[in-house]
């Protein structure tokens, strides 16, 4: 299982933001994305997760093993919290959620209605939504936002074992989440060089 | 695909689904027009069918921004664009949940509604059955629209504008059915012409509200 990212350009409502990225990552590595807000790393991220074509360059994933996790965590607030927690496992074919609930201390949570968390207990639950995936590649976009101290432990050590049974991660955060193994790229060093606006296209931007 | 559709029929039927909009709204107009034409009989009777499927129409444009931009708020769009499920079957998916929570609860609904405008006889039939054939095209068409305009603010308004004339086809051949059946007349070419724009745009559309869905989530 590898990530591959070669020469990767991205662009963010049609300017360049990053380019010349390359980067391979093998089973077990895990690797945070650093650089200061809006240089780019939710662009790439998601460019990486297939949501948006890249500018140039190639970005070569295994099929169907890649999960992506964004800003927002896709919870249904009228849905108990083992009901949102299922649908994520039914669309990815799997059906057992207990294991999930229980590495992020949902279990006594699981009937209540999702809306009624409070900010940290929803984080927690888009988190635990990677494990019923079942997918080894995990793009995460600052998945500790709101999260306590104690949360953020518990997801260190679900990265930690997701890490030892062969699985990837790739994720932008700010804080320094206390997983030394894990390899740390600042994307500031791949700043796109300014659009020349000059062209046809850049009338439009 | 199925945990889909019984995730979004399950959204509809909780507090704040918006099961019951459209038929409400499908309600409300069917019982004001006639005190807006007045009481002479002959002449709701001579306009029951337009106004049922008009007002079916009307109900079903009212719900469809919801289709969308609920998963797009709280980023179940991106997620699911992101899952196993192929984008063509999750817009397709997404159609079916909306005809059975909207177009379905209309078709059962005329009728009854029918009764209100004195519709003749012999109408009811033909209505209910132009309403099944007709409505799914409804829905599909609708989510065409809804991709369309997913992530915009106040999309609604842009929706009904470019949903409208597709609709038109539609709407001409399902109320022409139901007129030449309350008449008793023969039903057949608009009859088959209805069930083919359905049938069409059931094969076709999902493939076209993929490719721009695609495009609105980048």
């Amino acid at each position: 299982m590898t990530l591959t990212i070669t020469d990767l350009g991205v662009a963010r409502g049609g300017i360049p933001v990053l380019e010349g990225l390359s980067l391979t990552l093998e089973a077990g590595q895990a690797l945070v994305l650093r650089g200061p807000n809006g240089i780019g790393k939710t662009t790439l991220l998601r460019t990486i997760a297939g949501l948006q074509p890249p500018l140039r360059g190639t970005v070569s994933v295994p099929e169907d093993s890649l999960v992506y996790a964004g800003h927002a965590d896709g919870i249904k607030p009228t849905l108990s919290v083992a009901e949102n927690l299922s649908f994520w496992a039914q669309a990815f074919g799997n059906s057992d959620i207990s294991a999930a609930l229980d590495a992020f201390d949902l279990t006594p949570l699981a009937g209540r209605v999702a809306g009624a968390l409070s900010a940290g207990q929803k984080r927690r639950l888009g988190l635990a939504r990677l494990l019923v995936t079942g997918r080894t590649i995990w793009v995460l976009d600052e998945p500790t936002v709101s999260l306590d101290v104690d949360a953020v432990a518990m997801f260190v050590a679900v990265m930690r074992a997701h890490l030892t049974t062969g699985g990837l991660a790739l994720i932008a955060t700010h804080i320094d989440l206390g997983l030394p193994e894990a390899q740390v790229l600042d994307v500031a060093g791949y700043r796109a060089k300014p659009l020349d606006m000059n062209d046809f296209d850049g009338a439009f931007l | 695909m199925i945990a889909l559709l019984v995730r979004d029929m399950r959204l509809a039927m909780r507090a704040g689904g918006g099961f019951g909009l459209g038929l409400s709204f499908f309600l409300i107009v069917v019982v004001l027009v006639p005190f807006g034409i007045g009481p002479q009989a002959a002449t709701l009777a001579t306009i029951a069918p337009g106004i049922l499927w008009i007002g079916a129409l009307l109900a079903c444009l009212l719900s469809l921004d919801r289709i969308f931009a609920l998963d797009w708020e709280d980023g179940s769009l991106d997620l699911l664009a992101t899952s196993p499920l192929p984008m063509e079957g999750l817009v397709a998916v997404k159609s079916l949940a909306h005809w059975l929570t909207t177009g379905l609860p209309l078709v059962l609904a005329a009728p009854v509604l029918g009764v209100l405008l004195n519709l003749p006889g012999p109408g009811f039939a033909w209505l209910t059955l132009s309403l099944v054939l007709g409505t799914p095209a409804l829905s599909v068409i609708g989510t065409f629209g809804a991709a369309l305009t997913v992530g915009l603010k106040r999309g609604g308004l842009l929706l009904s504008l470019l949903v409208l004339p597709l609709y038109v086809p539609t709407l001409i051949f399902g109320a022409e059915v139901a007129r030449r059946g309350a008449e008793g007349l023969e039903t057949t070419t608009p009859l088959v012409l209805l069930a083919g724009i359905t049938c069409g745009t059931i094969a076709l559309l999902p493939f076209a509200s993929a490719a721009v869905l695609k495009v609105n989530l980048r």
